[in-house]
């Protein structure tokens, strides 16, 4: 954030001095328009968050009547689910906050479901680039017959969406009696077409003299991936890191799909379900509150690597 | 003894030829430089050499031992690219430490960060290997740094420090100094020539520069389309070709060539000037080539050719004048003194005077008339 901060002021210095020497700050309709359909644009896309943000600090009354701002006014109220259980109504007294959140980890294993979110997503990376990181080598830089019809069908298979083969290979890992595993959960994602388009496309902008010293000072071509090739690469590996941990964190469908039973498994989002149709109607507090603790990895992970996450991006290859 | 042979090497990309059939010997200790114009195949016939390109035919022979089949790594020779290729994410003392981490340790101990723990007497041992050769290039101050944080000529040296730790039979040089600014360059050129006396090992040079063929190489060998035109040390090839080709390949300016023919008594002329005799009387079409120095100044209407001053080209110490002759499409070159120059304008008439012993006559094919010096007798 602060750098965004920093690169809008640095922008904005040289207009600022222009603007000087013309006699002050000069009004441009188009840059208004501009910034106005992004800010407007920016609120849109950041509307939800807010509602997911504001409803876990809320009594689950200021939700329904929409009362009490964004942080709700945090007073005491009672816990209907308590009193059933046979307490005492001033036992039964808790403050907005801390009911949400303390009862998205009680109600549901949400430590578990994290870690198995953590489980599955970083098994899904390692191997994909395992996988990956080779293949994208050999599409790059070796020479064999047939390499252009391989990178074709790496493109092709780029087009097909997941939702279109899920059923086959639901079909395929029910045969091998693999549901309800976190082999389910991973072996579908281990390769990653798009992971080794990215990674050939950063690997054409690596020059082949150092391939060839690398040959020359006597690594095998699988050194010659791990020792060279990938510490070169960390950039557009990071890239692919977010995309691929953001997908596989979020994913609601594939776990819904190959989970059906065994609660150990859930991954995050399934875990958001454990909130919903209760006998005492929804419990919007506790969920928004999974919700917010959902998405907090992926947001610290994403501004902790930002900078190096656009790099990558821009595949800047190395000079 | 040859060190390096090269026998009947062949290759082609696709469907073009790249290296028609080269043989080459390359003998122990010597700075050979292939040289040639640009695309003529050096580079490939470099890595075959090296080992990171196979030959479509032939044999390459080190110490008197096949190795066509063999792997670059096996062979043991040094590359110096004209990228210098260094590991953009090691320090110049890693980069400089992995042949020999690559050559010199079991698997295990080449493990990162429990290497260094097992075998901590051996990355010692490596470590001292590379001190000392850091010493000879002074690169010393340099070695925690990574490549990104130094200047060409220093990366330069970096590359040349990675080639030379592990003691090989030979290094290959592929246009080393072609990415650093000119003087650095003619810096860098007597640096190597001493390098290579100092270590006495084997170095084959490529370059499309001949004057960096000229100054540093005992041997050099001027290739063309794949071929190797002529094999020879710098003031033979320069003072001897064999061919047009070559002749006009080597020397800055470039070789004048005039167009001459011989009569059926042996006369050799050029543009109505006589030059000399032969004792030959083939009457025929040649290419006469005469260097610059061997060209003088004359007065106009005095014997030889005539022409009109185009440019003069003052180098300090000397003057090549650039002058207009009517029957030839390029100006002629000549090396001139300042003095001798000094109230030439551009566009006044001037006569040339050659030194017709020194004349190289070429026939209609290229290829070189040899005649005795004596049998070519100025009668200008
Ligand atoms: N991998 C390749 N595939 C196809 N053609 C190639 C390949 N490598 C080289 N060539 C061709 O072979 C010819 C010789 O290339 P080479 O690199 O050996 O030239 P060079 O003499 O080193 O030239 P330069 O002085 O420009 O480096 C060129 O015409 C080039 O286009
Ligand atoms: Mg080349």
């Amino acid at each position: 954030m602060a750098d965004v901060g920093q690169a809008a002021f640095r922008n904005a210095a040289p207009r600022a001095v222009d603007g000087a020497s013309s006699g002050g700050f000069r009004f441009s309709t188009r840059e208004a328009i501009k910034h106005a359909v992004l800010i407007l644009g920016a609120l849109i896309v950041l509307l939800p968050f807010y509602v997911m943000v504001s409803y876990s600090f809320k009594a689950p009354h200021e939700i329904m009547q929409n009362t009490g701002g964004f942080f709700g006014a945090q007073e005491l109220f009672r816990d209907d689910f308590c009193i059933k259980l046979g307490n005492a109504e001033e036992d039964c007294m808790v403050r907005p906050l801390n009911y949400n959140y303390t009862t998205a980890f009680e109600k549901a294993p949400l430590i578990r479901y994290l870690a198995n979110g953590v489980i599955v997503t970083v098994s899904i990376f390692l191997i994909q680039v395992l996988v990956a990181l080779p293949c994208a080598y050999a599409l790059a830089k070796l020479r064999f017959w047939g390499r252009e019809a391989v990178f074709g069908l790496v493109l092709f298979c780029l087009l097909i969406p997941v939702h279109a083969i899920a059923l086959p290979l639901y079909i395929m890992l029910a045969q091998l009696g693999l549901t309800n595993s976190y082999a389910a959960l991973i072996i579908p994602w281990t390769i990653s077409v798009f992971g080794i388009f990215l990674m050939r496309q950063f690997f054409m902008t690596v020059p082949d003299d150092l391939i060839d010293a690398a040959r020359m000072d006597g690594m095998s071509e699988y050194s010659i991936v791990w020792n060279v090739m990938l510490p070169t690469a960390i950039p557009a590996l990071l890239a692919f890191g977010i995309f691929s941990v953001v997908a596989h964190w979020n994913d609601y469908f594939w776990p819904r799909i190959v989970i059906t039973g065994n609660r150990d498994l859930f991954t995050p989002p399934l875990g958001l379900r454990e909130f919903k149709g209760d006998a005492d109607g929804d419990n919007f507090g506790p969920m928004m509150a999974t919700a917010c603790i959902i998405v907090t990895p992926l947001i610290v992970a994403f501004l902790l690597a930002q900078r190096r996450f656009i790099e990558g991006i821009t595949l800047s290859g190395m000079k | 003894m040859s060190a390096i042979a090269l026998e009947g090497i062949e290759k082609s990309f696709g469907a073009t030829r790249v290296l028609g059939g080269v043989d080459l010997d390359i003998r122990a200790g010597e700075f050979l430089t292939l040289v040639g114009p640009s695309g003529c195949g050096k580079s490939t016939l470099l890595r075959i050499l090296a080992g990171l390109e196979a030959p479509d035919r032939g044999r390459v022979l080190i110490g008197g031992a096949e190795v066509t089949g063999l792997r670059a790594a096996a062979r043991n020779l040094a590359m110096v690219f004209q990228s210098y290729a260094l590991y953009p994410h090691l320090t110049v003392a890693e980069n400089m430490m992995t042949p020999l981490k690559l050559r010199d340790l079991p698997r295990a101990a080449r493990l990162p960060v429990l290497g260094p723990l097992l075998a901590r007497d051996r990355y010692r041992a490596l470590r001292a290997e590379v001190d000392r050769t850091a010493r000879i290039l002074k690169i010393e101050p340099l070695l925690d740094r990574k490549p990104g944080q130094l200047s060409g000529g220093q990366r330069q040296r970096a590359a040349l420090g990675r080639a030379m730790v592990r003691n090989p039979v030979a290094f290959l040089m592929d246009e080393p100094l072609s990415n650093l600014d000119a003087a650095l360059r003619v810096h860098m050129r007597a640096e190597l020539s001493e390098l290579h006396r100092r270590l006495g090992t084997t170095f084959v040079y490529v370059t499309h520069d001949q004057a960096e063929a000229l100054t540093m190489s005992d041997r050099m060998a001027v290739m063309q389309d794949g071929a190797i035109l002529q094999t020879g040390a710098p003031e033979e090839v320069y003072a001897d070709p064999d061919s047009l080709d070559v002749a006009r390949f080597v020397g800055s300016p470039a070789i004048n060539i005039l167009p001459g023919r011989i009569d059926g008594t042996g006369g050799l002329g050029a543009l109505g000037t006589a030059l000399g005799r032969f004792r030959t009387t083939d009457a025929q079409k040649v290419a006469i080539g005469l260097r610059p120095e061997h060209l003088s100044l004359a007065p106009a209407g005095a014997s030889g050719f005539e022409g009109a001053v185009r440019h003069r080209e003052n180098l300090g110490a000397d003057v090549f004048l650039h002058v207009d002759v009517e029957g030839i499409d390029r100006p002629v070159v000549l090396r001139t003194t300042p003095t001798e120059t000094r109230d030439l304008a551009i566009g006044a008439a001037v006569g040339i005077d050659a030194d017709a012993r020194a004349a190289l006559v070429f026939d209609e094919t290229g290829r070189r008339l040899r005649f005795e010096a004596a049998e070519l007798v100025r009668i200008a």
